[in-house]
């Protein structure tokens, strides 16, 4: 993975002094309430319903086993034993003390870590594949081009202070695993017809409120261009969004409200200026590549004999494998899903012992490196065959093995009304009583792929809006309801989910879910997918069961 | 009054002229819809003549006029208003403009190693101690990942 230049330091050392300025600043009251917020935020912090909530860049998922090791110290040290994983691979704390976060940043600083533009009206975190580099569908590392992106957004002088905040997605594959069609910018990396890999590029996709699917702005980016197109599009979003309500101030909305031909237009019109004045150039590009050259592999990884032994002898390890790994580019390895969905714990939360725990795992299996997921879990991302059963009982013992990455089980929740002060209901609540409705592992198995989000109010940080299934917590008169929509996808056929009828009782989601996915099993065809069935079927039979049923 | 200019203080010897107030002699400064309307006049004007632009002012607008402006006062209405960031961008990256960019209004002291990234070279304060953070904040990074101004 990147490994920090002297430049690269000195500007997060830099970044956290100025925040520690920033902050007794503040407490000595010489800046206002609104100044200061707009400053930690843009530090990732964020005031809760608690407490602090500090939000830490996992740059586009990937994380070293040291800077593993910092987070259990971390949480162990500030907070509650514990951390949460994000849907945007970012790694939050819930419980700091305001006047300590300077002293962690310093902290996370010493690791190469940061919580910079993580929150606040800027441009985010880019987010990428999990399985970046080792997929089997790979047109093309995306990483490389994700730690451009990085440097390029961070601390950008012209666009730190932006209608709304910014997000930039990147997928190296034929199948989009980072839902790059619900960024601000989706980056596809794409091969021409002389085979030069350059980038299909997305605008104006989003979730939240409004969800809208990202529109091709332009199906071939020559990479040396990448960066000034970015600046192009940034620039006209910075002059022209909306700045006159937060809720029309996303990139989304100029897009639409302006039409795709003429933002088209007047992004080339900007981009004409800068093109040619501000190449990437290749030698840039070779150089971060560098970094991500692949680790040392054993080319003999596939002559063990040990792993289908275990794989035919221990079905409980057959049945973790059909389910937490995926296939590896090189033959003898497998990605390895660390779920952070066990019945027990809140959707992406995991412990300061397991975070020390897996990061010895993934020294001694997996070259020191974790990569967080969009789904909420980790991932191992290149571990031996013969080591698999080792890793697996390792897992399992810290209770990271629940067999249910994909399954209705592995559900995207955001921290709802339990920790979030924008929250109308709450999430993390209803996500263990269905996964106690949903105790049969077989039957979680039977239903199959299957994604559940949910969201505790309609800024939607859980994506529920392209949930296969989706749960959105809404406030009635005081009380905590959940509307219900079947049929979004943040995939290749990305939609929108349709709404299923009026929203239902918190003491009647947790059926209205059963209800839905019996409905599947009753209906469904051989080998079809909820969503496959869902698209086929429409809403109706499943909307007539939950109301009748309800 | 003193302001903050090329890192330096020194004294403000330009004044804001209002729409609808009579031009006065010396250095003075007034909004770009007066510039587009009364051009004749104010290049025919004694003292130097600059605009104080709104976070909405096209810049294009008077990019062709930049050879009489010899400042340009970015006013900042809200802090949070990134579009005088683009503007002072534009003047200096796509016009080349070379004359004083001011910061004035309700930006933060917090927000001038930025500003002065973008090309800002000049900051004005109600506040005579907020003079000093902008001197001090000037230099808060030795490094940058982009290209910009300076």
């Amino acid at each position: 993975m990147y490994q920090y230049t002297e430049n690269d330091q000195t500007l997060i050392d830099e970044r956290v002094a100025q925040f520690k300025r920033q902050t007794e600043n503040y407490f000595k009251g010489e800046l206002s309430e609104d100044e200061y917020r707009a400053l930690r935020l843009r530090n990732g912090v964020y005031i809760q319903t608690h407490a602090p909530l500090l939000r830490v860049a996992g740059p586009y998922g990937l994380i070293s086993s040291k800077q593993i090791r910092k987070l259990a110290h971390i949480a162990r040290t500030y907070d509650k034993n514990y951390c949460h994983f994000t849907t945007r691979q970012n790694i939050q704390f819930n419980w700091p003390k305001l006047e300590l976060v300077p002293e962690i940043l310093a902290e996370l600083a010493t690791v190469q870590m940061h919580a910079i533009q993580t929150s606040g009206n800027c441009m985010r975190n880019t987010t990428s594949d999990h399985l970046a580099g080792v997929a089997v569908d790979e047109i093309d590392d995306p990483r490389p081009y994700c730690e451009i992106i990085r440097q390029w957004t961070t601390l950008h002088p012209e666009f730190d202070y932006l209608p709304r905040k910014f997000k930039i997605a990147v997928s190296g594959a034929l199948n989009d695993r980072a839902a790059t069609q619900f960024h601000d910018i989706g980056l596809h990396l794409v091969k021409d017809g002389t085979g030069e890999v350059g980038f299909k590029v997305f605008v104006g996709g989003g979730l939240g409120r409004t969800p809208i699917i990202g529109q091709v702005i332009k199906p071939f980016l020559e990479q040396k261009h990448l960066l000034s197109y970015l600046e192009a599009i940034l620039r006209i979003y910075n002059l022209f969004g909306r700045r006159d309500n937060k809720y029309k101030a996303r990139i989304k909305i100029l897009v639409k409200e302006t039409g795709l031909d003429k933002f088209t237009e007047m992004v080339d019109a900007e981009w004409a200026h800068l093109r040619d004045a501000n190449e990437l150039s290749a030698e840039r590009v070779n150089e971060i590549k560098a970094h991500f050259a692949s680790p040392a592999y054993d080319v003999k990884a596939d002559s063990d004999h040990t792993f289908a032994e275990h794989k035919a002898n221990d079905k409980a390890f057959a049945t973790w494998l059909a389910h937490n790994t995926a296939a590896h580019k090189v033959s003898g390895y497998a990605a390895v899903f660390i779920s952070l969905k066990a019945p027990d714990m809140p959707p992406g939360d995991i412990t300061d012992v397991q975070l020390d725990a897996v990061a010895d795992i993934a020294d001694a299996y997996s070259f020191g490196e974790v990569r967080a997921t969009h789904r909420q879990n980790l991932l191992l991302a290149d571990v031996k065959q013969a080591d698999l059963y080792t890793v697996w009982q390792k897992l399992v013992d810290l209770g990271l093995a629940t067999p249910n990455i994909g399954t209705a089980t592995d559900m995207i929740c955001c921290p709802g009304l339990d920790f979030c002060s924008l929250a109308n209901a709450g999430s993390i609540g209803i996500a263990k009583e269905i996964n106690e409705a949903l105790d049969d592992l077989d039957y979680i198995h039977d239903i199959g792929e299957l994604k559940i989000n949910m969201s505790g109010c309609m800024n939607g940080c859980a994506h529920q809006s392209v949930g296969h299934i989706g749960i959105l917590g809404v406030d009635k008169k005081g009380a905590e309801w959940y509307q219900i929509t079947l049929g979004g996808s943040s995939e290749n056929n990305a939609a929108i989910g349709e709404r299923l009828g009026p929203a239902v009782a918190k003491d009647e989601i947790t059926s209205a879910i059963t209800t839905i996915l019996d409905v599947y099993i009753k209906n469904r065809l051989e080998e079809e997918t909820f969503l496959e069935a869902v698209n086929r079927l429409g809403i109706n039979p499943f909307k007539e069961q939950v109301y009748a049923n309800n | 009054m003193q302001i903050i200019k090329d890192k330096q203080r020194v004294d403000n010897t330009w004044q804001f002229i209002a729409d609808e107030e009579s031009l006065v002699a010396g250095d003075i400064t007034v909004s770009l819809a007066r510039w587009l309307q009364d051009k004749a006049t104010l290049i025919a004007h004694s003292g130097k003549v600059g605009l104080r632009l709104k976070a909405s002012d096209t810049v294009a607008d008077f990019a062709e006029d930049l050879g009489h402006i010899k400042l340009v006062e970015l006013n900042f209405a809200d802090f949070a208003d990134g579009r005088s960031f683009s503007q002072a961008w534009l003047l200096r990256g796509r016009y080349h403009y070379q004359d004083e960019i001011r910061a004035i209004g309700h930006y933060l002291p917090e927000q001038v190693f930025y500003l002065s990234r973008v090309g800002v070279n000049a900051y004005a304060s109600d506040k005579t101690s907020a003079l000093d953070s902008v001197l001090n904040n000037l230099n808060d990074f030795t490094v940058k990942y982009q290209p910009s101004i300076i």
